[in-house]
């Protein structure tokens, strides 16, 4: 089974990320790129993302012209902060890959499980 | 009577029918959902053959009789029509020949199952309807009923359940054993619920309604035969056993409940209530007490005594000091101040139920325990306010009829209004 794996947080958890120091969020991305890098066997891509104030959408405005907007398209105070591409056994695999995460905790404190369709 | 698959049980009459069956579904749908779901790999197809096995057993099994072997009969329309569904589908072809000598092979395909429909991934409600529906062998309607929603919102919720199993690719297995206590209490929550929904509906029973009660504790029954190491299993089949012991004399001719200061205790069932003591004994051997071992020695304070007057308050007060240490809740507060009544008085009693007035506004109960406190202590217009709130957040008829009686009860002891000598 193919998994996405989207790495979550409120805006108060990317508020608590930013106060901290240079130096905890450097130890933090490392536990993370560690955490990824444990786990290779089983992710088949990861990429973490940049802050939700660089995103832009791309809608289908009026008269069926691609109207651009600065700004996320998903309502909400949550924030996505990266994704990875798993393939497992089955949920429960998938289950425990996320738990050793939440675990961890580094900034993104949920993990969304979304089963992606197979061809 | 025989019809085209020979052996049939004689007929009866259409009530003793309706209880047959459900007592024949409640024992083989489930196993034979697991075994086509061990074949077919696919909880969608699998539980949607049964079902449709079962509309057609309710349908010819009352006019042309109970087959021997229901189970096999049952087995046999669910494969034929798979086969006839998955015939053309490239990926069921391997399977295919395994349908045609499809077994049950029980316990385990039941206990995957129920694995299956209470995993975590599932929100609660969904947990309840696939194993009524899957393990329990509960039709669509039966279920509807059961729960008080329309036909239409039980099938959609199963679907959407049904697919989250396939799509998101939750397992059909018996969880690891380091993943046992958790997905175990899934499971144990499930059947509370399921129990609880049943032990306090259980009046007015019409031909459709299957004892939600019933088919909790028999599950309860079966895991605990699976796992008699686990002590919340056995705790809590100790526990549904302690009700059902005393569900005769929960009630009145008229269907309104009688509380338990009131109840006729020779009507209690006090071989069963042993047996669940010497459960609670097996559980309290294993040394891992937990939540449901303890309300179940709650109840049994009760369930032991011989009447209300001997009834060892302090001993179930020491028990719900416990129970809120391992899982603090405003309704095991309540229920506690109502053990402080006869150790500390109506006073102190009605002191602790005021200060969980915020959490529990919108709870019966909790408005019925205040009044009743506040008449104790002579305020009667209060008492009646808490009364009148408790009769309006009830949905439950019997719980109503009592509100109702002693609501009636007291404004005809009102001087003035009645003309009767107040009491």
């Amino acid at each position: 089974m193919k998994y996405v794996l989207l790495f979550c947080g409120a805006s108060q958890d990317l508020e608590a990320w930013q106060a901290l120091s240079e130096e905890v969020r450097t130890r933090k991305r490392e536990q993370a790129a560690q955490w990824m890098a444990e786990h290779r066997s089983q992710i088949r891509s990861h990429h973490a993302l940049h802050l939700p104030h660089t995103i832009t959408s791309v809608h289908v405005g009026a008269g069926g012209q691609p109207l651009v907007t600065d700004g996320p398209f998903l309502e909400g105070t949550e924030v996505i902060g990266g994704m990875a591409e798993i393939e497992v056994a089955d949920l429960d695999e998938a289950l425990q890959l996320a738990k050793t995460w939440s675990a961890l905790a580094p900034g993104h404190p949920v993990v969304e499980i979304w089963p992606v369709v197979e061809e | 009577m025989t019809n085209a698959h020979g052996n049939t049980f004689p007929l009866v009459s259409h009530e003793e029918i309706g209880a047959t069956l459900t007592l024949v579904f409640r024992e083989e749908a489930g196993k034979v959902v697991g075994a086509l779901l061990r074949i077919l790999g696919n909880f969608e197809i699998a539980e949607e053959m049964v079902q449709d096995a079962l509309l057609v057993a309710l349908e010819r099994w009352p006019v042309e009789g109970i087959p021997e072997r229901p189970g096999a009969w049952l087995l046999t329309v669910a494969r034929r029509r798979a086969i006839d569904q998955l015939r053309r589908d490239a990926r069921y072809r391997d399977k295919l020949a395994q349908l045609e000598h499809a077994v049950v092979h029980e316990p385990d395909d039941r206990l995957r199952l129920m694995f299956t429909c209470c995993h975590p991934a599932l929100s609660r409600e969904s947990q309840v309807i696939l194993t009524l529906r899957a393990v329990c062998g509960f039709t669509t309607a039966q279920i509807a009923h059961a729960f008080l929603a329309s036909e239409v919102a039980v099938a959609r919720r199963l679907v959407r359940a049904r697919q989250k199993i396939v799509q998101a690719g939750i397992p059909y297995r018996v969880p690891r054993d380091e993943d046992l206590d958790e997905r175990l209490s899934e499971v144990l929550a499930v059947l509370y619920l399921l129990f609880n929904e049943g032990y306090l509906t259980s009046t007015g029973s019409a031909a459709t309604r299957r004892d939600l009660a019933e088919d909790a504790a028999w599950l309860c029954a079966f895991l605990t035969r699976l796992y008699p190491r686990e002590p919340e299993a056995l705790g809590l089949l100790a526990l549904m056993r302690l009700h059902l012991a005393r569900a005769d004399a929960r009630f009145d001719a008229t269907g309104s409940l009688i509380l338990l200061a009131h109840q006729d205790r020779t009507l209690w069932d006090r071989r069963m209530i042993t047996e669940a003591g010497a459960l609670l004994e097996q559980a309290a051997a294993l040394g891992r007490p937990g939540p449901y071992q303890i309300q179940a020695a709650l109840v049994a304070c009760h369930a032991e005594a011989e009447s209300w007057q001997v009834t060892d308050w302090l001993q179930i007060l020491a028990l719900y000091d416990l129970l809120l240490g391992m899982a603090p809740s405003p309704v095991i507060r309540l229920n506690r101040a109502v053990a402080l009544r006869y150790v500390a008085g109506p006073e102190a009693a009605l002191a602790e139920v005021e200060a969980l007035a915020q959490d529990l506004e919108g709870y019966h109960l909790f408005h019925a325990i205040r009044g009743a406190f506040l008449l104790e202590i002579g305020q009667r217009e209060q008492a009646r306010a808490a009364e009148l709130r408790a009769l309006a957040l009830t949905g439950n008829q019997a719980e109503q009829s009592l509100l109702h009686q002693r609501l009636l009860h007291r404004e005809e002891a009102r001087p003035g209004l009645s003309g009767a000598s107040p009491g």
